[in-house]
């Protein structure tokens, strides 16, 4: 008999975030400040960069030089794409995605923050927000980022004043409102003295909330992942066909929102035949209940035909089924949209053909108006219509993302085209 | 009723689970490469867990530059019989006979040529996709490599055109002659994949062990007397107690001074270690800045 365990994910392990910001900001000293006070950087890490430093006629030690990678970005001492870093504390660990700022690289973002639970965005207390926040912040709510922090740095620039402070997290507000952003939470802090970041410091007494490491550690991301409807999309089918397991069908895939019982009645679709729950199976052996984001194996009490792209839910929470939806788009590549061509769009474990049949209008991400086009170039975020040659089964992005995104793919190059997230019709 | 927290290590296994069932149903032709090293050790048990009570829906293979640490090789082949999965070989010693590699000496560093084998085998075998046990904290061009990290027909990494990753929805498509490389554990650090080993009670060659063994001091690190590294004129041979925390070419692959002789004691060490992996272990990554960079856009993994 299988143990009957409930696990909780209220402490959940593991943290992703991306900080948006320019380097002028201070992000990459942010980045090397969370690295450096938590202890993550090697002595081989340090010394490089201390050469390095003193190569380039500075002293001491430059902590953005850590965020540096590789030699095409040195010679043009820019980031050229997302980097992933890596620390930890006893609470739990991080992973960072590091994306640059510039505004040509909107795409990089947005695949940064897809994965994310939490953004920072930078603001250089001197300057304020600047149209570059704005557009940091609207990025954000459109990839429906569950945690927003806005760290307003350099207070060591404006004598660590508190109205400089204030004035910025208002102006800040004001803009947020019309974003649909929530859980905004507003540090101040200077990351080239430490400030805020891991330790408070002896400066900013004036400010009594958490300083940004408090809250990467204690930040709950429970309900980050929908946790109402069950969404498992089938990956792989497994049939052994051996002697013992000659009738073994075990569906597999991870359950990526929601979670389900043995017993449960369930849903396939798109054909809408239902079943049961029989077993649900881990390596480790058999168990009673599984929740996203687990990766798990099903078997079901009939023979249904269930195969790879086919997504079982429980009957009575069911998706829609369709074959032409709405979506915010995201273009990421360099070839602009041919709106006469047919692409292919990959959503859960499901790829098929897809025309984007109209360009309701592109979002200028600056000044949030609305333009109308033709096209789309690298970069531009739009709201389209679309027709597959196949019904999907999803949701709206903003309340299931992983059964509310897509990918758009191009044939002919193979290349990763667009990002699409499912908006309500 | 037991609560468990959901623990970064769930979190990891679960994505690398999700990774290596994408790879299986999407891609036509796969392989993983094992070499009995800690990485792909951690990726047969995630495959075991991705695809128990079936069979692996691809084989195993090892590209060998005949320079491994014996004990690796003995542990390997023990490994692939427990599992009862197909094991491919390619030595490099096939590529120099074929003239594909030439070496300046025999005891010369096989890593970098390690490419050229590998490339071979994929073509021999048509795969389209080679799953590895590389991750993103080792080295800073991994930092900035995708899960499906694509490879053109000449095995070429292009760092600046690869294509977006977003969400987990990974593009595993290639033209024939392509190929890509998956990395299902991308986002585990080393002290991950010692605390995975821990929990799984995975086993491990010995040489990750604190032992004794003949060294020899060179300016970058210590390195293993074998019949490859004889002492030069100057130095001389000592017995330590070392560890080593990667396996690879026994020319190239320095151990560590340590006394960790369990588990628990490298996951202790490597918690309070200051010095990243491949800088403590890997010559050929200190011969400049940018080594795994030029090395991977010429085809390595």
């Amino acid at each position: 008999m299988s143990a009957i365990e409930k696990i909780s994910f209220d402490q959940t392990g593991l943290l992703r975030f991306i900080t948006a910001g320019s380097v002028d900001d201070g992000k990459s000293t942010l980045i090397g400040r969370l690295l450096h006070d938590s202890k993550s950087i090697f002595e081989d890490q340090l010394t490089s960069i201390t050469n390095t430093t003193r190569k380039r006629g500075s002293e001491g030690v430059d902590l953005s030089l850590l965020t540096d990678g590789l030699q095409a970005e040195r010679e043009q001492g820019i980031t050229i794409d997302v980097a992933y870093r890596y620390f930890a504390t006893p609470k739990r660990k991080f992973i960072i995605a590091d994306t640059p700022g510039h505004e040509q690289y909107t795409r990089n973002m947005v695949t940064g923050a897809s994965t994310a639970n939490l953004a920072i965005i930078l603001i250089d207390a001197r300057k304020g927000v600047l149209t570059q926040s704005r557009r940091h912040a609207y990025l954000a709510s459109l990839v429906g980022i569950p945690h927003l922090v806005v760290a307003i740095n350099k207070m060591d620039l404006v004598d660590y004043s508190q109205s400089v402070f204030e004035r910025i997290c208002k102006d800040f507000a004001v803009f947020a409102e019309n974003l649909n952003l929530h859980n905004i939470t507003y540090i101040p802090m200077s990351a080239l003295n430490g400030d805020m970041v891991v330790e408070r410091g002896g400066r900013l007494d004036w400010y009594e909330n958490s300083t940004l490491m408090d809250l990467l550690e204690n930040v709950s991301i429970e309900d980050d992942i929908n946790r109402e409807d069950f969404r498992f999309p089938v990956q792989w089918v497994c049939r052994p066909q051996t002697k013992e397991l000659h009738d073994f069908r075990g569906y597999m895939g991870r359950i990526e929102s929601g979670s389900i019982r043995v017993g449960d009645n369930v849903t396939l679709l798109p054909s809408g035949l239902t079943s049961r729950i029989k077993e649900i199976l881990r390596y480790e052996g058999p168990i009673n209940q599984a929740d996203a984001p687990q990766s798990i194996t099903l078997t079901i009490e009939d023979h249904l035909d269930i195969s790879r792209g086919d997504m079982l839910v429980k009957t009575g929470d069911i998706p829609q089924a369709s074959k032409a939806f709405d979506a915010m788009l995201c273009w990421l590549s360099e070839q602009p949209l041919d709106p006469s061509r047919k692409y292919l769009i990959k959503h859960t474990t499901r790829t098929v053909k897809t025309v984007i049949s109209r360009i309701d209008y592109r979002v200028d991400v600056n000044t949030l108006d609305h333009e109308i086009v033709s096209t789309l170039n690298m970069n531009d975020i739009a709201h389209v219509g679309l027709k597959v040659q196949l019904p999907i089964v999803c949701d709206d992005y903003a309340r299931n993302r992983a059964t509310g995104c897509f990918i758009i793919i191009d044939e002919s190059s193979n290349n990763t085209v667009a990002a699409g997230m499912i908006s309500p019709s | 009723m037991n609560n468990h927290p959901f623990t970064h290590l769930d979190a990891l296994e679960s994505e690398a689970i999700h990774i290596m069932r994408e790879v299986a149903a999407e891609c036509a032709n796969p392989v993983l490469l094992f070499s009995g090293g800690k990485d792909s050790i951690v990726l047969l048990r995630l495959a075991e867990k991705a695809f128990r009570p079936g069979r692996f829906p691809f084989s195993l293979m090892h590209i060998d530059t005949e320079h491994n640490f014996p004990e690796v090789i003995e542990f390997r082949d023990r490994r692939v019989k427990e599992l009862g999965e197909r094991l491919i070989v390619r030595s490099m010693e096939d590529s120099i006979k074929k003239g594909r590699v030439v070496l300046r000496s025999e005891n010369q560093s096989r890593n970098s040529f390690q490419s050229v084998t590998l490339l071979d085998a994929i073509a021999e075998f048509r795969f389209d996709a080679c799953i590895g046990g590389a991750r993103r904290d080792e080295e800073k061009a991994r930092a900035k490599e995708r899960i499906f990290s694509f490879r053109d027909e000449f095995g070429q990494w292009d760092p600046k055109n690869q294509r977006p990753e977003l969400w987990d929805l990974y593009n595993t498509r290639t033209h024939p002659g392509e190929n890509i490389r998956v990395f299902p554990i991308s986002n585990w650090t080393e002290l991950d994949v010692w605390e995975y080993i821990a929990r799984e009670n995975l086993e491990v060659p010995e040489i990750y062990f604190a032992h004794t063994r003949e060294v020899i001091r060179r300016a970058a690190g210590l390195l293993p007397v074998s019949h490859l590294v004889q002492p030069q004129a100057g130095e001389k041979i000592e017995q330590m107690t070392v560890r080593f925390r990667t396996v690879g070419d026994m020319s190239c692959t320095c151990p560590v001074e340590s006394d960790a002789a369990n588990v628990d004691a490298i996951i202790a060490e490597t918690a309070m270690t200051r010095i990243t992996e491949r800088g403590a272990t890997r010559m050929d990554d200190q011969t400049s800045d940018a080594s795994m960079e030029l090395r991977k856009k010429e085809g390595y993994f």
